[in-house]
Parts: structure tokens; sequence; C-alpha cells
């Protein structure tokens, strides 16, 4: 992105800047600084939060910067941590299982799909692709996993129904097109079989889409909360967005069965721990972020440049 | 070309016997979208049948049209499809208006440092689950703590009830909308506008055009063809609500139901209590119908405009 610069820019001399270019960044520079501070400051008003001590929210509410200091909140929660771990190992397992399957059936797919020589891809692809124009709707396909699937409160209700990408699926097709057609047939003349050649010759070339694909369905399986929601009521098996959806709303219940009963709120840090709760779940990604922006925006860019 | 290579015609059985490793290749994703994608619609003949447990899908009586109908009468039909439509409407407007406006601004930016700074925190919030936006939203608008009402009443105002109040969730959600989404349209748009080559730009400003001018007559008519593409794809799912995101804000807070539920959520509502299956099931009918028909006219447009860019 950087090689490609605008010269037009780089071109003008830093001493006088003309007045039109002075003009487009006092009014353009603001805008986007504002927008960038909108995007950062709700985590900012989590962490101090959660940073804050419960009396100081209850009068004043939440906000950036913890006037009371505070770390009854973490205390709270690091004392009976078992769910969080819980749920973080039921993620972790369901991102890695579920990542490192739906990358390969959907690789595997894809590059059948773009094989010229076979005859019938275009009518297999559309039979893919018909499944994104026209679906059965929520109550069927829901009937259909608990009823015939038996996923209720099993681990495999938040793998299996999204292993099939059909985007991803395209995608790939779209890029191992780009793949000369000639290895392929070199490799046949040399007698190895398709797999061998998917596996061995084009899967190393396609590297930059299998990464965009593996980062793309990692994101998705680690920030799901709908199928934990829908298909599991065994606690153990709560998937971390879930859980952490659970514990926001059991706090809220906590609170409610305590004002009911009498009891002082107090003992408890309820409005902070929600903020640390917050931050426990979101702490890995917004600390991965750095590493793995730059991959997400070439992948988004393949995607938008290939269609 | 396969039509010059072949020497003769081979029968069906003897091109399965050829492509049975490819076949094999296909075949897990094949099932599983079999299973997860057209047995559901087959389930589809629920939506005119009064489905009950004891009779399965195949023995509950059929009813016609009923379950349509009552869908229809009871008018959640008009209201929750008009939501869903002016919402994504809303979204569509906004987000592609700050989207192009911000990646045009990033573009022309000078200092790389500042660029990639801005850049890198309106991306972030494309990576955060929703339900951790449900708790963001829930640190500014509560009515005892939220940030935003502690705003307020130092601004000497009186404090929101966002949560008992329906008036201000138009609002609410297409600001959170745009506060997650945007990012992500603006790496796709400085994409496109990192694609429009250079020279016009110098070309430009050797004629003495100003960086308006530039913007106006290069950037823009460069980045048209994704903007409108972009565009009309999200009008093709102008009927398909984002259940992630209503869900998370609004929850099951019957008292924003007025202006926040769309077809999504009152059919995932609907499942979870699994009271009416023939009903839920039509209603997912009458929006995958509403999608289909749309995704059609939309893709019809694009083709007419740039084969290229169309998705069949």
């Amino acid at each position: 992105m950087n090689r490609l610069e605008r010269p037009a820019n780089a071109d003008a001399p830093r001493r006088h800047i003309p007045k039109d270019v002075l003009y487009f960044k006092a009014i353009g520079y603001p805008l986007v600084f504002l927008f960038a501070i909108l995007c950062l400051i709700p985590f900012l008003i989590v962490i101090g939060s959660s940073f804050t001590s419960e009396t100081y929210i209850i009068r004043n509410g939440y906000s950036f910067w913890p006037k009371e200091w505070s770390f009854e909140s973490y205390k709270t929660i690091f004392q009976s941590p078992m769910a969080i771990i819980r749920a973080y190992g039921v993620t972790i397992f369901v991102t890695v299982v579920g990542t490192a399957l739906s990358v390969f059936l959907n690789t595997m797919a894809g590059y059948v799909l773009q094989r010229r020589d076979f005859e019938w891809r275009n009518k297999l692809s559309f039979f893919y692709f018909f499944t994104t124009l026209f679906s059965g709707g929520l109550m069927p396909w829901y009937i259909l996993c608990v009823k015939y699937l038996n996923l209720k409160d099993s681990i495999w209700a938040m793998i299996l129904p999204g292993l099939v990408s059909v985007w991803n699926i395209l995608l790939v097709k779209g890029f191992m097109a780009g793949v000369p057609f000639e290895m392929t047939e070199a490799a046949k003349i040399d007698g190895a079989g398709d797999f061998s050649i998917f596996l061995k010759l084009i899967w190393p070339l396609s590297k930059p889409v299998v990464a965009t694909i593996g980062l793309f369905t990692a994101l998705i399986y680690w920030n799901d909360w709908y199928n934990s929601m829908l298909f599991i009521n065994n606690d153990h098996l709560y998937s971390l967005q879930y859980q952490l959806y659970k514990l926001i709303n059991d706090a809220k219940e906590l609170r409610k069965i305590a004002e009911e009963s009498g009891i002082v709120v107090d003992t408890m840090p309820i409005e902070s721990m929600k903020m640390a709760l917050t931050v426990v779940v979101t702490g890995p990604i917004v600390l991965l972020y750095p590493f793995v922006q730059r991959y997400f925006i070439k992948g988004l860019t393949l995607g938008a440049v290939k269609g | 070309m396969i039509k010059v290579k072949t020497k003769k015609k081979q029968g069906f059985f003897q091109k399965l016997f050829r492509y049975k490793t490819l076949l094999l290749m296909l075949l897990p994703s094949a099932v599983l979208v079999v299973i997860f994608s057209y047995l559901p619609i087959g389930g589809l003949v629920m939506a005119f049948k009064r489905f009950n447990y004891a009779d399965g899908i195949f023995g509950s009586p059929w009813v016609g049209l009923d379950n349509f109908k009552f869908f229809f009468a009871s008018g959640k039909a008009l209201s929750v499809t008009r939501n869903t439509a002016l919402y994504n409407l809303a979204f569509i407007i906004v987000n592609t208006v700050l989207e192009i406006a911000i990646a045009i601004i990033l573009s022309e930016m000078a200092g790389k440092r500042l660029k990639k700074l801005a850049q890198s925190a309106i991306f972030l919030p494309y990576f955060i689950s929703w339900v951790i936006v449900g708790s963001i939203a829930y640190s500014l608008l509560s009515y005892e703590t939220g940030t935003l009402n502690g705003m307020l009443e130092g601004m000497g105002l009186n404090r929101v009830n966002f949560y008992g109040e329906s008036g201000w969730w138009p609002l609410i959600i297409v600001a959170f909308s745009a506060w997650k989404g945007v990012g992500y349209g603006v790496v796709v748009y400085l994409a496109s506008i990192l694609g429009v080559d250079p020279a016009l730009h110098e070309a430009a400003a050797i004629d003495g055009a100003n960086i308006f001018q530039r913007i106006r007559y290069i950037t823009l008519p460069g980045i048209l063809p994704t903007a409108i593409t972009l565009i009309l794809l999200a009008l093709g799912k102008i009927f398909r609500g984002n259940l992630d995101m209503f869900y998370q804000l609004v929850g099951q807070n019957g008292m924003l139901f007025g202006k926040t539920d769309v077809i999504d959520t009152y059919v995932f509502r609907m499942t979870i209590a699994a009271t009416d299956v023939g009903q839920t099931v039509a209603i997912g009918f009458y929006q995958s119908i509403l999608c289909f028909i749309t995704i059609l006219i939309a893709n019809w447009i694009v083709k007419k405009k740039d084969e290229n860019y169309s998705l069949f």
C-alpha cells in the first residue's frame, strides 16, 4: 500500500502548502480523527470503569478514568474463574478445530470447482451457490439440528453449521483459477493423483488465500454466541461470548433479586464486574489486533479486487 | 476448450469413474451443504401445516395458507418488514458516505504513521463480537450508570431512559452499525482508491486542478464501480436483518420492539419460544422469498452495468 503513495503530495514542497490542500486538511483531518477517537472511546470507558470502585460507579456512573481505583471487580472474577476459563477452553477448541476443518474443506472444494478439465464444475458450483440465494429459514434448520442431528448440548453444534462457507469457496476458486493450469497437467502426466496435486502443489501456492479465509473463519468462530444460545444448555459448554452474555444478564438478575429481597447490593461489585468481564473477554482480540490487522487488510483487498 | 480436446463423448458413468477423486474431494462439503442448507429448504412444507411434535413434519395436518394469513393479519408482517428495510437503507446510506469520505481523506493524508494509526482505530471495532458491543452500549446508555447519561446530567439536562424509550433506538442502532462496520468499508474503498491510476492525479495537478477538483473528477469516478456494486449487493440483502446486532443491542427488551423489531429478531424469538412452529416457518419462508427476489433484481442490475461484478 505504501509503495503506491500518491506522488502528488510527495512532490509538493513542504514550505508552502497550497491553499486548497490546507482547506482539505483543515476539514478532513479533524473529521477522520474525531471518528477514530469515537471508535476508541468506548473501549477506554470499559477499561476505566473496570478499575473503578463500585460505589463510585453507582454514584457517578461509568467513566474513562478511574477517580477511585479498585481491583475489587477483577478480584471477584479471579476468585471463581472456572466459568471463564472453561469458556475460553471451549472457544479455543471450537475455533481451532472449526477453522482447520473449514479451511481444509473449503479450499478443497474451491480447487475442484475451478479445475478446467472438470466438466461438471459449473453445475456443481451453482449447487453450492444457490444456498446463498435461498434458504429454509431458521426454524426448519433448528428442528433439523435438534431433532434429527441431536446437536443439542454437543460441542459440534458450534462447529458443524459454520464449516462450509460458500463465499470462502468462491474466493478460493477465484484465486486458484489464477494458478496456471499447466502445473496441474504436468503433475498429472508425472502420475500424481488429484488429491496430492491439490495438497502438495496447489495448496502451498495458495498461502495468501488460505491465510485469508483462515483468519476470517477463526474470527467468526471466536465471536460466535448464537449457536451456543440456540443449542447449549449445559453451562460447561458455553462459548466465551455466550458466557459473557450470560454473566452480564445474570448479574442483572442477581441485582434484581438482591433488590427485591432487600439485600444490600454493595457486597458484589456488579457494575464494575460487567466491565471487567468485558475486558477479560476482549483482551486477546485487542492484543492480537496489531499483528493480524495487516493480514485482514490484505485479505479484504484480495476479496474486493477479485470480486 | 474441452470440446477441442475430447476424443469421443463419454457416458455419465465413464465420467463418474474419471472424476472419482475430484468428486470424493467435494463430497464432505457437499454433504454438509445438503444437510445444513438443502434439507431445511425441504422443511418449508411445515409452513403449510399445523405442526405438532407428535405427528412430526410429515404427519402434521395441512392448513393451506393459514400460517401466512395469521402473520399478515396480525399486522406484525408490515411492521417488521418495514423496520428491516428502513434500517438497512439507513445503514447503506450512512455507512457508505462515511466509508468513502474517510477513505478519501486517509488516501490524501501525508503522514504515514498518523494515517496508519487512524485506520487501525477505525478498523478495531470490526473485530469484537456483538456481545461486547452490547456491553459497551450498556456502559454508555444505562440510566443510572451510563457515561452518556452522566454527560447529559453534567450539562444540566435530564437523564434519558434509553432502555425504556424506543424513540432513540433508530439513531442508536444506526450509530453502532456505523461504529462497527465503517472500518471494513474504509479498507475496501482505500484499496479501490489505490487502484486509480496515479498518473491521472499528476496530470490534473499539472493542469492546475485543486485537491477538491481532483477528488470530484478523478477519485470519485474511479471508485464509482466499486461503490455501485457494494451498494447494489447491500440492497439485495435489504430484507435480511442483522440478528447479531439487533439481538445484542436490544435483546428481549419488549419496550423497544416497536421501533427495533426486524424480521430476523421476530423469527428468532418465535423459534426459541417454539409456540407456533408452522407460523414461524411461514415467516421464514416469506423472508426467503423477499430476499431471493431482491437479490435477483440487484444482480440483474449489476450485470447490466458491468458483467464482471455480477454474482452469477
